[in-house]
């Protein structure tokens, strides 16, 4: 199996009337890359990934995979594997059924029983529940559920592995596990995959390159590290990573926070109102007997202790300034931004 | 005491529930039923055999089992179709046809009886065309089966309905992507998950056939030998004062619905996935 890479041209596409839930999406994957499309709910993330895997059409643009258009290409025929959020198992089959299902309504090259049997063992173990074959999906865990679907969607041999929320529905310790399994196994495996997601976490932990939407646009397209250090807006800003916004006035080249609450910070951004996405390990917190804020809780969190301060603007996540002690709970204490992305308001 | 409690079952009432369900079960169903069981055999093994042989009486109960059975089973892909239309499908007085599938619920059997006998008599609406091209239904075994179908629609529709709703249609596009064809994600996702329920709805529309008698008797035209139905000859009997012989007939009614009835539902446990094992 070797990936394929995926051009999507200015896809647009309308459910009746009212705001398009995709809007002029164009997209370019790499052959083997791991993209995910990041973004909340009705940002048209889901609408994408069904257009490309032959479930829904587009009313303009299109879509090409592995250099061929897909324009009126049927989902049975384009050899896509697709994971669907709730799995969509079939609940009267067993395991081995589901996963031999994609081998067995084969019209052409059909393998013969026995190397059915022979694929359907070897991906069960890839996706390490060899035991599970005579199982009904009744009788599955909700992570072995997606192992079932995974291994059902990578039985055609498919060159590109659309995901839709695979996680959703899982719980936290489980979701991080499979998703560090499916980043490992991807790469095994060598497949183009495209995910679907609105955990910001997720995107950056297993994708190469991530796609921020918004209201049925990319937002922004780029590795989790670009994403993170040059957000191309303040929705970016705001969807990706936990940050404190502040309101400022940027003056020459200096920002200034609203009521004074931070000292001012040397900032490149153009005059006039703005906003601030200041990261929790950016603001450094020390107690202050006439500081303007006041410590509401601690987190130990390893080398960092994350705190939780409060003043007349809000609740803000800050880290302790490394040179001063570790202030104590409901201690006066004052803030400083040492970087922060800015955004006119 | 406290051990004895640890052991109890979580969900409370079993006893209380079970007893009522049964003693309830005994008064309605059993009592009658036993009745009915105990009666014929006033006539002696050898009258109650007599009786059932009676060639009259076993042309009548083989066209009421053999249409109720033919019926049900042309109800199971035509409930299928109502079904699947009013789930899956969108159009203007959608909710009409909707209230329209519980109308053989609804109207008294002998109306219904009127009704299709008049649309289907030589001179009807219907009847009158199909005469021309050879086809009675009226008076004929095959006014019978109209009836029976008639009445047992809605138990078709009724049971596949909200298992096809709650089935989706992530199932058929997970089939689509895989490379399965319509027909195949058809014949090996859908009906597959549809099967209990269809084997219900035909068991609901055979059992309500075989007893069916308002409608019937009307289309039917009761030529003995013929388009005689076995419920009409109980009546018959009953008119005639010949209880035992009346409940003779009933008797085997009884225990050929039984034994169809219990092995639909064997069918029914075996078809389940997931459970066995």
């Amino acid at each position: 199996m070797s990936g394929t890479g995926v051009e999507i041209r200015d896809v647009a596409r309308r459910f009746g009337p009212g705001a398009a839930a995709l809007d002029g999406v164009s997209l370019s994957v790499r052959p083997g890359e791991f993209v995910a499309l990041l973004g909340p709910s009705g940002s048209g993330k889901t609408t994408l990934l069904r257009i490309l895997g032959g479930l829904d059409h587009a009313d303009a643009g299109s879509v090409a995979i592995g250099g061929r258009d897909m324009a009126g290409v049927p989902a049975r025929e384009r050899g896509i594997g697709f994971v669907f959020q709730s799995y969509a198992l079939f609940r009267h089959m067993d395991v081995f059924s589901n996963v031999a299902f994609g081998l067995r309504v084969r019209r052409r090259n059909r393998p013969p029983a026995a190397e059915i049997a022979e694929r359907v063992r070897r991906l069960l173990s890839l996706v390490q529940i060899p035991e599970m074959e005579r199982r009904y999906p009744d009788q599955l865990s909700g992570g072995q559920r997606q192992r079932v679907a995974l291994a059902r969607a990578l039985a055609i041999e498919p060159s590109l592995l659309l995901l839709d929320e695979p996680f959703g529905a899982l719980d936290a310790q489980v979701r991080k596990d499979l998703r560090l399994w499916l980043r490992g196994l991807q790469e095994e495996v060598g497949i183009t995959t495209i995910l679907v997601t609105h955990d910001q976490d997720e995107a950056m932990e297993v994708a190469d390159r991530v796609a921020v939407m918004r209201a049925g646009r990319i937002a922004q397209f780029g590795t989790p590290d670009a994403l993170l250090e040059n957000p191309a807006d303040a929705f970016v800003a705001g969807f990706l990573g936990e940050a404190n916004r502040l309101l400022c006035t940027v003056r020459a080249g200096v920002a200034h926070f609203e009521g004074d609450a931070l000292p001012p910070l040397p900032v490149q951004a153009p005059e006039g109102r703005a906003l601030a996405f200041i990261r929790p390990h950016e603001l450094l917190a020390r107690a202050a007997p006439d500081g303007p804020f006041t410590l509401r809780a601690l987190r130990p969190a390893g080398p960092g202790t994350r705190l939780v301060v409060t003043g007349p603007r809000g609740s803000f996540d800050a880290v302790a300034a490394p040179d001063a002690p570790l202030p104590r709970r409901g201690e006066p204490c004052a803030l400083e931004a040492q970087a922060a992305r800015i955004f006119p308001a | 005491m406290t051990t004895a409690r640890a052991h109890r079952d979580p969900l409370p009432g079993f006893g209380l529930s079970l007893g009522v369900t049964l003693a309830w079960l005994s008064l309605i169903v059993l009592v009658p039923l036993s009745a009915l069981a105990l009666r014929p055999w006033e006539l002696g093994v050898s009258g109650v055999i007599r009786a059932l042989s009676d060639a009259r009486v076993l042309a009548a109960l083989r066209l009421s089992f053999g249409s109720a059975l033919l019926s049900a089973l042309a109800n199971l892909p035509l409930g299928l179709l109502v079904a699947w239309v009013l789930v899956r499908m969108r159009f203007p007085g959608r909710r009409l046809l909707d209230a329209m599938v519980d109308l053989p619920f609804a109207l008294p059997t002998a109306v219904a009886g009127l009704a299709l006998t008049a649309l289907f008599a030589p001179n009807g609406w219907l009847g009158a065309p199909l005469k021309e091209i050879g086809v009675a239904v009226a008076y004929t075994p095959f006014g019978v089966f109209v009836a029976m179908m008639f009445v047992g629609l809605p138990f078709a529709v009724r049971t596949v309905e909200p298992v096809l709703r709650d089935l989706g249609t992530e199932a058929e596009e997970a089939a689509a992507t895989l490379g399965a064809g319509r027909a195949q994600a058809l014949v090996r996702v859908v009906l597959p998950a549809l099967a209990p329920a269809l084997l219900t709805g035909f068991g609901l529309a055979f059992a309500r056939a075989v007893g069916e008698y308002g409608s019937v008797i009307f289309i039917a035209g009761n030529r003995p030998m013929v388009s005689e139905i076995a419920p009409l000859l109980i009546v018959q009997r009953l008119e005639a004062f010949d209880y035992a012989g009346a409940a003779a007939i009933g008797l085997a009614m009884l225990a050929v619905s039984f034994l169809a009835l219990l092995l639909l539902g064997l069918v029914q446990a075996w078809l389940r996935p997931g459970r066995r094992g």
